[in-house]
């Protein structure tokens, strides 16, 4: 059933689709403070771009509310900065009623763990074909430095001064227990890995899910350093390639193996194990992803990073095109005139 | 024996029962069937908020009334004058509103020592003397049933379960029904059960030949068929004429539809209705909150979808601040809000016009929108069209405010052609030549509405403040008066591209009945049969009160005094009140049950009579 956005929708675009970064940076001042996180995004974001081959008219940034929910303004494509925590409902629409296009929400750890953790797990569940980029600073920032859901027990923050009650979410385990399709953790501290992470989720069709470590130099500086500075993250963290062992440490000479479907660090150097006894990552595993999920707070294994899970499903709003089309093909296309008519109707002459 | 033939004007049935006794069903085929015979009619589906509370309580009781007459139909009936009822609770419940010398028919075996006593009655009121003044038939409809299904070898729940059809049968022989619709229907909804299509409809004739036969039943009332005009109609209810004003809106705006809607009720039948249109294209999300509902309409109108979201009170409460946000960034929304009684949970299936001020006025900050009220169930349909046209015109988030009562009330709808309605097509932007986000057409002050996929069009919106034309983010102060006025002035001007109100009787004088939403029809019929008796009342009723029609000012000074009826304490005299300095006389009701319009009419002759002193 064509409509007037239908003439929109298939117009081609006019030229080649060739853009350079700066191509998707817009006329106007990063109102980010020096040092934040977002900084570490924004740019890779603006890299991979390029790649996707996608024309720029063809991309939305979401947003919702916090520091993250400025990153809309700071590209040069279709943008939305909405209400807190309702970017991913927002962007649902969109994409529901929008199948062309490349939806992109960019949210944080309060606005996509709290506020709006009932749209986040649903979207999960519902599979939509969105590329959610979750700020993770463990801290709410706009706000001026209260806890969130991801802040640890004990953190001090203003709104904890004697620290924090709540244990946080595992917003990787969140995810892949709401059905999340694409599964992936990056910080700020290395473009590369973080760019390969933004294609792949790029390219992923259905909820691809990045919870990304960022800084917040103000009210929480530091507090991901251990697992992103590039002294310590070797020993404290464990990159997962697909179809490669679990090899990490400094020097490479750990690995992490299975003791029936328990993780445990082993030394792969002193000849009691080597590297065919490591566990080899498959991120189509979903049952392996729950269980390098689970890794992520214990404090005796490395810290996973990399894509956890990346398996396909159907998207939401594929199936709702599906389900349309299906019928139409079944009963043909809805005729108005009988629908206005109804089931039963009488004629005054 | 010698039947009689009485000719009468109107006549108002209620079908009552327990929940399961399809009560609701025979009141839509009784409803169904007067308006073939030609005959005006408007309904109310009264029942409980239990789904299937337990048997023969006096809260399980599910009513179904249905007011029919040659004309001037628009309320569902002030009193009964048939009460069929299937057990001693219904009884008890509905005798209040029965009228004196009025018509019960009872099914003596739902007045059974069990019944009698959930319904608190410690004698059987079909035997002792209590119902004197009224007609009663006390009938043993099972009883009835097994004889007229004994060959079939039908199982007793099939007995129990056709005996709102044997009641049925009743009624139209005393009305002079014709039975095919409903044969037409029970083929249709049966389909493929012959033994069952069989058991109603001989359980259904058994009913009329329990009627004609009995020398009980000694007359049969005939109404007139009624003046409507020239077409097709069916009827319908509030819930439905909204699903199909919303479908037939986008297709005469050229834009897909996208419903974004959460379970409520009493609005749940439009996300039922509207979740069935596939064929037509239309695309829906039944959301995983209120919330959800309306901010992805929000994100569906952003990509160029005539977005709708439908609710009741709670639900508009939590879509609150999703509306400021439609408001500031100026995207079209249609929000319906088939109002119930509040607060909190309060009264879910029964109307209230309780949401007025929460819709003029629940957001925080300067937010300003359209707010529309439906007269009547099939006006459901004219004014969500009428949402549609503002919302794309003006760019903007529009209420519509409907009520349980019109919401599942049923009334005859003439069946539009689709040419006599209006065109709604927008026009998107696509020239990046002079394309700003907030650049403002001079006439409407509605903003250009651009759409992902234009090339060179790229903007951002959203919720923070932004600085007129250009879009770009801006806490200035100047900025930020000039736009809150903007939003303003653009609301205010829609008053001049609406109808103008009417005011029937004298345009001055004395009192003026001001009613809004679905008080329609109880005020109408109440100002009909003063001013038929020479009463100096004139009357006008709104459907737009933000912004109000531009005549309405010099219409209300042109009255010493001004009654508002309405449902709830006070809310549409408090806006009048505020803004044209005049004063108002409220009238209120707020039972979770519409006006009846002798009520109103007891109102405005105690006025006059006051008037007189």
């Amino acid at each position: 059933m064509k409509t007037l956005i239908d003439e929109i929708i298939e117009k081609p675009h006019s030229g080649g689709i060739v853009y350079s970064p700066k191509d998707f940076k817009p006329d106007v001042d990063v109102r980010w403070c020096a040092g934040c996180g977002g900084y570490a995004v924004l740019s890779p974001v603006q890299r991979i771009m390029p790649d996707l081959g996608i024309p720029k008219e063809k991309i939305v940034f979401v947003s919702g509310i916090g520091c993250s929910g400025r990153f809309p303004y700071y590209m040069d494509t279709y943008g939305f900065h909405s209400i807190h925590g309702r970017a991913l409902a927002i962007a649902t629409g969109l994409k529901i009623a929008r199948t062309d296009l490349s939806v992109w929400v960019v949210t944080g750890d309060g606005d996509n763990m709290s506020i709006g953790g009932n749209h986040f797990i649903h979207t999960c569940r519902r599979n939509v074909d969105l590329n959610i980029l979750m700020f993770n600073n463990e801290v709410y920032s706009l706000t001026k430095g209260q806890y969130s859901p991801t802040s640890h027990r004990g953190q001090i923050t203003k709104s904890s001064p004697l620290g924090v009650l709540d244990d946080p979410f595992n917003p990787v385990s969140l995810a892949l227990g709401s059905g999340a399709t694409f599964v992936a953790r990056g910080h700020d501290k290395d473009r590369q890995e973080l760019q390969g992470l933004l294609e792949r989720a790029a390219r992923h069709k259905g909820v691809a899910f990045i919870e990304i470590y960022t800084n917040c130099r103000i009210y929480n500086d530091g507090a991901f350093d251990k697992y992103t500075n590039k002294e310590t993250r070797g020993d404290s963290t464990v990159w997962l390639d697909h179809g490669k062992p679990l090899v990490f440490g400094v020097k490479s000479d750990k690995g992490i193996r299975l003791n029936g479907y328990t993780p445990e660090v082993v030394s792969i150097d002193h000849g009691e194990y080597s590297v065919n006894d490591l566990l080899v990552h498959d991120e189509k595993d979903s049952t392996l992803a729950f269980i390098l999920s689970n890794m992520t707070y214990n404090e005796a294994l490395p810290r996973p990073m990399g894509i956890i899970q990346a398996i396909e499903r159907p998207s939401y709003d594929e199936r709702v095109v599906y389900q349309i089309n299906h019928e139409i093909e079944v009963k043909g296309e809805g005729n108005l005139e009988s629908l206005l008519l109804g089931d039963s109707y009488w004629e005054i002459k | 024996m010698e039947k009689f033939v009485e000719y009468l004007d109107d006549v108002t049935v209620r079908f009552a029962g327990d929940s399961g006794d399809g009560m609701q069903l025979i009141g839509t085929q009784f409803s169904d069937t007067s308006g073939f015979a030609g005959n005006e009619v408007n309904t109310f589906p009264d029942y409980p908020s239990e789904i299937r509370a337990p048997e023969g309580t006096l809260y399980g009781v599910s009513a179904f009334q249905v007011h029919f007459g040659k004309k001037n139909i628009n309320t569902s009936g002030d009193f009964i004058d048939v009460l069929v009822v299937m057990n001693a609770s219904s009884l008890k419940v509905n005798l209040g509103n029965l009228r004196e010398k009025g018509i019960i028919i009872a099914n003596k075996d739902g007045f059974d020592d069990k019944n009698l006593k959930l319904a608190g009655y410690s004698e059987n009121p079909l035997e002792d003397k209590s119902l004197e003044k009224f007609k009663v038939y006390a009938i043993d409809m099972i009883g009835e049933i097994k004889a007229e299904l004994a060959d079939l070898n039908a199982p007793p729940k099939l007995v129990r379960k056709t005996k709102n059809i044997f009641a049925l049968g009743i009624t139209y022989w005393m009305f002079n029904r014709p039975i095919e619709p409903t044969v037409d229907w029970f083929n249709k909804k049966f389909k493929g059960q012959e033994d069952i299509i069989l058991a109603n409809v001989r359980v259904l004739n058994a009913g009329w030949n329990f009627a004609r036969k009995n020398p009980d039943f000694t007359k049969q009332y005939k109404i007139e068929r009624s003046k409507l005009g020239p077409g097709k109609y069916r009827n319908i209810t509030g819930n439905q004429a909204v699903a199909l004003g919303l479908v037939v809106a986008s297709r005469k705006a050229d834009l897909p539809l996208f419903l974004g809607s959460y379970p409520i009720t009493p609005a749940s039948e439009i996300l039922h209705a509207i979740s069935g249109y596939k064929k037509y294209g239309v695309r829906h999300l039944q959301a995983e909150d209120e919330i959800a509902g309306i901010t992805s309409a929000i994100g569906a109108a952003f990509g160029g979808s005539l977005a709708a979201t439908t609710t009741s009170g709670p639900g508009l409460s939590l879509k609150t601040e999703a509306i400021g946000l439609a408001v500031i960034t100026e995207l079209p929304l249609i929000i319906v809000n088939v109002q119930r009684g509040g607060p909190s949970t309060g009264l879910p299936t029964k109307p209230e016009q309780g949401d007025l001020l929460q819709s003029m006025f629940g957001r925080h900050g300067e937010a300003p929108l359209p707010v529309l009220a439906a007269a009547s169930a099939s006006d459901c349909f004219y004014m969500t069209l009428e949402a549609a046209r503002i919302a794309l015109k003006y760019m903007t988030p529009v209420i519509l405010l409907t009520d349980g009562y019109i919401g599942q009330a049923t009334e005859p709808w003439r069946i539009p052609d689709m040419s006599e309605l209006p065109d709604l097509k927008p026009e998107f932007t696509t020239d990046p030549e002079n394309y700003s986000p907030y650049k403002r057409d001079p006439q409407t002050l509605a903003r250009m509405w651009a759409i992902p996929g234009v090339q060179g069009l790229e903007h951002r919106i959203g919720g923070l403040e932004k600085e007129d034309i250009t879009g770009q983010v801006s806490q200035d102060p100047l900025n930020h008066q000039k736009m809150v006025e903007l939003r303003k002035e653009k609301t205010d001007r829609i008053s001049g591209d609406i109808p103008r109100a009417v005011v029937h009787g004298e345009k001055q004088g004395d009192l003026l009945v001001l009613s809004w939403g679905s008080t329609y029809g109880a005020a109408r019929t109440a100002y009909d049969k003063l001013s038929s008796e020479g009463k100096n009342i004139s009357f006008v009723h709104l459907k737009y009160i933000h912004p109000f029609p531009e005549n309405l000012g010099e219409i209300l000074y042109s009255f010493k005094r001004i009654l508002i009826p309405e449902m709830n304490m006070g809310q549409l005299k408090m806006i009048i009140q505020a803004k044209f300095l005049v004063p108002v006389i409220g009238f209120n009701k707020v039972q979770g049950i519409p006006f009846k319009a002798a009520e109103i009419e007891e109102k405005i002759v105690e006025l006059l009579n006051q008037k007189e002193k």
